[in-house]
């Protein structure tokens, strides 16, 4: 059988939730459909994820695309992880975001394929994770394998490389935790996936 | 066809939920806060995973049903999770033991299902996998940790192997809806799975220093809808707010 799209994926619940808020705006923003996108992307590129605030959902690599479906515009996003808590808030948050600037039919779609990856975090974001305390993914996924613990991470307070992994989870499914040993201080790890 | 389809998703679905729903158990009683940590993540995951199998099997079967809906309102004897997954959670070489054998099934079976022809399943599939490899490197050093470990831990994990490897023979019991699948390109060939999942817990056993229990007899039934005496309390405790209060959100 040919399946359905896997954008058609984890949508049900995401789906279409139409807010009918009254003019001056139409569905597009008042523009013409191209920069309608364009300017939709702006404003989304300034939604923040939910648990790291630092990061924006441009930054996490999670926003795939933007097109219009006749008068309503479709986000597309992907989960980081399958069973990430944030996925839900991100989704309304989108479509809050759109709402508040004039688009008003907006439907926030899930797609599962290509499965996300840390390769797709952005190099500002990574900067951004670091300066918030948070040590970005090393290396790209393609070179190492997950079950290879991560070893020689520099702390993000005093640079030494001397830490040490202490716990494989952390706060929320991207993070593992670590601690410095020249420093003594623990610090999260974004994981590599 | 469609019909074997929707069944054979609700399978995997399923062994997601049940086994998530298990695990979740712990959130809060883990042993100490770095393993509670662990435990609730990956539960979060098997449920995410969950979340994805019965919403995909409510839009194959074509009948209008939710995820929530196949979660909450089944009953008993339309789970189709191997029995495995609903034995009680025991103690934390139980949880251990039971959660290595799964998550060394779940890795070569959905690092299998990635090249099925049907392209959710192998988006669901290649989407797993990653956690599946995760999962599988922790609870495959607990293993080693346990069983290596002091006369007390090798005891109770020794117990806990010897009670859960009777139940391992129904992960590779192909049925006719498995051969149905896999005759279209869509299910795996559980033999290989058989193979690859026996040589990784052979490696592990042997690392853990523990000897692999021969099998004087096996339990099964859970594909079949036949339920552990365990299974309805499981249900009864994860079904109960919405079959008081139907379609309730949060
Ligand atoms: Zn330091």
């Amino acid at each position: 059988m040919a399946s359905k799209p896997a954008a058609a994926l984890l949508a049900t619940d995401m789906r279409a939730k139409q807010v009918s808020s009254p003019p001056p705006y139409t569905a597009t923003g008042g523009l013409s459909a191209g920069s309608g996108i364009r300017q939709a992307r702006r404003i989304l590129e300034q939604v923040a994820d939910p648990e790291i605030p630092v990061l924006t959902i441009a930054d996490l690599g999670i926003l795939r695309a933007l097109r219009w479906r006749h008068d309503r515009l479709q986000v597309i996003i992907t989960p980081t992880y399958s069973g990430c808590p944030a996925m839900q808030t991100i989704a309304d948050d989108i479509r809050a975001a759109l709402n508040r600037n004039g688009y008003t039919r907006v439907e926030v779609i899930t797609q599962l394929a290509p499965p996300w990856t840390t390769d797709w975090l952005s190099a500002a974001g990574r900067k951004k994770l670091l300066q918030y305390g948070i040590v970005p993914p090393a290396g790209s996924t393609s070179k190492q394998s997950l079950r290879v613990p991560v070893t020689g991470l520099a702390c993000p307070r005093c640079q030494s490389a001397n830490t040490e992994e202490i716990s494989r989870f952390g706060s929320t499914p991207c993070k593992a935790l670590y601690r410095c040993n020249a420093c003594l201080e623990p610090f999260d790890y974004f994981k590599c996936l | 066809m469609s019909s074997d389809l929707f069944q054979y998703i609700i399978r995997l679905g399923d062994n997601a939920l049940i086994n998530g729903q298990r695990l979740a158990e712990w959130c809060g009683r883990g042993p100490f806060l770095e393993e509670d940590l662990a435990l609730a993540n990956t539960a979060l995951d098997l449920i995410g995973r969950a979340r994805m199998l019965l919403s995909y099997a409510g839009e194959v079967e074509g009948q209008g049903r939710s995820e929530d809906d196949l979660a909450y309102f089944r009953n008993e004897r339309e789970f189709r999770n191997f029995l495995i997954m609903e034995l009680p959670v025991g103690d934390f070489a139980f949880t251990t033991a039971r959660q290595f054998f799964v998550d060394a099934y779940d890795y070569y079976y959905y690092r299998a299902l990635q090249d099925a022809t049907d392209t959710t399943l192998a988006a669901i599939a290649a989407k797993t996998l990653k956690e599946c490899e995760y999962h599988l490197r922790h609870s495959s050093e607990w293993m080693v940790r346990l069983g290596d470990g002091t006369a007390q831990s090798q005891a109770r994990l020794t117990r806990a192997v010897a009670e859960l490897m009777p139940f391992t023979p129904e992960f590779f019991a192909a049925d006719e809806i498995d051969q149905v699948m896999q005759e279209q390109g869509i299910g795996v060939d559980l033999d290989t799975v058989a193979t690859l999942w026996n040589n990784e817990v052979d490696r592990v056993l042997r690392e853990a220093a523990l000897a692999r229990p021969p099998l004087s007899f096996t339990r099964g039934g859970g594909r079949q809808g036949l339920h552990s005496e365990h299974m309805g309390f499981l249900l009864a405790e994860m079904q109960s707010l919405q079959r008081t209060y139907p379609g309730l959100q949060w």
